[in-house]
């Protein structure tokens, strides 16, 4: 057992030097920490509130997210099919769920250095005002739990073809409807025949209600086990799909 | 020892690798030869727990492929077909990688990258990125992964394929320097290599093992082994007397040359030599031929195929 840890950190290692190899993590941490600051100041009107807390940037992790985690995760099965290193990872004395779990934990790692490095505007918060901190790290932990949840469906679905534009816009319009399974927009199609309780565990399944109460500080335990199940149940799909798909 | 029983692999209606059983003592340099699409990669990817056969299974040193998955893989050494490589990576990082996934840590695991990188002699490009390595170096990297764990077991898939003539005898030299107490399974199209490089060679065409034998056996069932092939002035001439001889059998002009091949009865090349000075031909050039590859390698592969059309 200790072994496989150990051989999750190689494969985690290996994949993160990857990513500061290519410019793909400079690009994706600019363009996050830009959209998140003017989506903050300008869509949020994070001044104009006079309300020291950090619901206006929180409030569009989601939308962020959308477009930004599955141009993460898109590469990360897509790619070792294409060029054929899939062949190489899983020839070594490494399991494919070992290998789920440690190019997972590497992207989910990174996005949460690129969250890390929204402190500054913690920091101004605290020089503006007195906000609850205690609020601002569960809206932290919460939108890093819902990254994990975009990037475990989008390193699934990378994981479906070797075409990484395919596997991005897939992965858009997946979580795209997972972000929305809340919304009428969603439920309207579902209402006219299905049962009122199935309408409701498709609600359910909505990102933003979760992350919404968690951004707001209650830590509801069901919001957290909801965005664990959410990344264990596509973390399972994906080594399933792996192991169908290595054979074609 | 590497047990092949019933090894099928399908995909869909299509059968890759069709019943394929063989064993490997370590010693031997195990040529796998076969048109492309035969299934050698396919069951390369099998031997190397990669793709679960269909049917069938196969263990290296007693740990099954399917079921114990992990350890035969830890016996393996594999370039997979066409070598991928992290492409991003430098050089020494990524036989690092390697290194760690294969369980070697600390100054173990510096030691075995220093050694593979002296045996590839790959020290020149160890910092630099393999995407912007040449051809001969990436299949190199390749090859220095593969050896990285010194394993008992190595299964490399062409790997010798879009090298120049000099890089293709230094892997050749490689392997064979590394033959002596292991088993090396290579796969290849270019027959040349098997004579040069193999102690056994499988034929293998539609998934099928068609011949199993030596390269100096599958030589001798060349129709070319021990024809005698001369020049000189009249062809026609030589090659009419030449049928007449009991030794011949069929006798053909090709390329300025006339090729006398065996009856089966006596030494052809001493009755070509006395008919020769007997008659006086001004030879200016004559030769025992040794089997051609080629020649067997369509003989086998053909035969089958006439059996299918049967």
């Amino acid at each position: 057992m200790i072994s496989h840890f150990a051989n999750l950190g190689v494969i985690l290692r290996r994949e993160l030097a990857s990513y500061f190899a290519t410019p793909v993590a400079y690009v994706f941490i600019v363009i996050f920490l830009l959209m998140a600051g003017s989506f903050t100041f300008y869509l949020g009107n994070f001044y104009e509130r006079e309300i020291a807390d950090l619901q206006p940037f929180f409030q569009f992790h989601p939308w962020l997210y959308l477009f930004l985690v599955p141009a993460v995760g898109m590469r990360l099965w897509a790619e070792e099919r294409k060029y054929g290193t899939i062949e190489l990872l899983l020839t070594l004395p490494v399991t494919t769920g070992e290998a789920v779990l440690a190019k997972f934990l590497a992207a989910w790692l990174f996005i949460g250095l690129a969250l890390v490095l929204t402190f500054p505007i913690w920091i101004t918060v605290n020089m503006l005002g007195d906000p609850d901190n205690g609020v601002i790290v569960t809206g932290y932990i919460g939108s890093w739990l819902m990254a994990g949840s975009f990037l475990a469906i989008s390193a699934c679905l990378s994981a479906v073809t070797r075409n990484q534009v395919v596997a991005f816009i897939i992965a858009v319009v997946v979580c795209f409807g997972f972000l929305l399974s809340g919304l009428p927009l969603v439920l309207d199609i579902f209402r006219g025949w299905l049962a009122q309780p199935v309408v409701d565990a498709i609600a359910n399944l909505s990102f933003l209600g979760h992350f919404n109460s968690i951004s707001r500080g209650v830590v509801d335990l069901r919001d957290l086990v909801y965005f664990a199940l959410v990344i264990g149940f596509w973390l399972a799909a994906n080594r399933i799909v792996i192991e169908i798909k290595k054979a074609q | 020892m590497i047990e092949a029983k019933k090894l099928t692999r399908r995909y869909g209606d299509f059968t890759a690798v069709d019943r394929l059983s063989f064993t490997v003592e370590p010693g031997t340099v195990l040529g796998f030869l076969g048109p492309n699409g035969a299934g050698k990669s396919t069951t390369m990817k099998m031997l190397t727990g990669f793709l679960p056969p269909t049917s069938g299974t196969a263990t290296i040193h007693g740990h099954d492929i399917v079921s114990d998955s992990l350890a035969a893989r830890r016996l393996i050494g594999y370039l997979p077909e066409g070598a991928p490589l992290y492409g991003e990576l430098p050089v020494q990082r990524f036989l690092e990688f390697v290194a760690g996934a294969r369980g070697y840590r600390g100054s173990e695991a510096k030691t075995r990258v220093e050694r593979a990188i002296d045996r590839l002699q790959l020290d020149e490009v160890r910092p630099q990125t393999i995407e912007t390595l040449s051809k001969g170096f990436k299949r190199r990297v390749g090859l220095a992964q593969a050896i990285l764990s010194d394993p008992p077991v190595l299964v490399l898939d062409e790997p010798t394929d879009g090298l120049d003539p000099n890089q293709k005898q230094q892997v050749r030299r490689l392997i064979r320097e590394m033959a002596e107490d292991k088993i090396i399974i290579i796969s290849t199209h270019i027959l040349e290599e098997v004579d040069a490089l193999c102690s056994r060679a499988m034929i293998i065409a539609r998934g099928r093992l068609l011949a199993d034998d030596t390269p100096a056996s599958l030589l001798a069932r060349s129709r070319y082994a021990r024809a005698v092939s001369l020049a000189c002035e009249d062809l026609q001439a030589a090659a009419s007397a030449l049928s007449e001889l009991p030794e011949a059998g069929e006798v053909e002009i090709r390329r300025g040359l006339v090729t006398a091949f065996p009856s089966g009865q006596g030494d052809l090349f001493q009755a070509v030599t006395q008919l020769a000075k007997a008659r006086g031909w001004r030879v200016t050039r004559m030769q025992l031929e040794a089997g051609r590859f080629d020649d067997v390698f369509r003989r086998i592969t053909r035969e089958e195929d006439q059996e299918k059309a049967a």
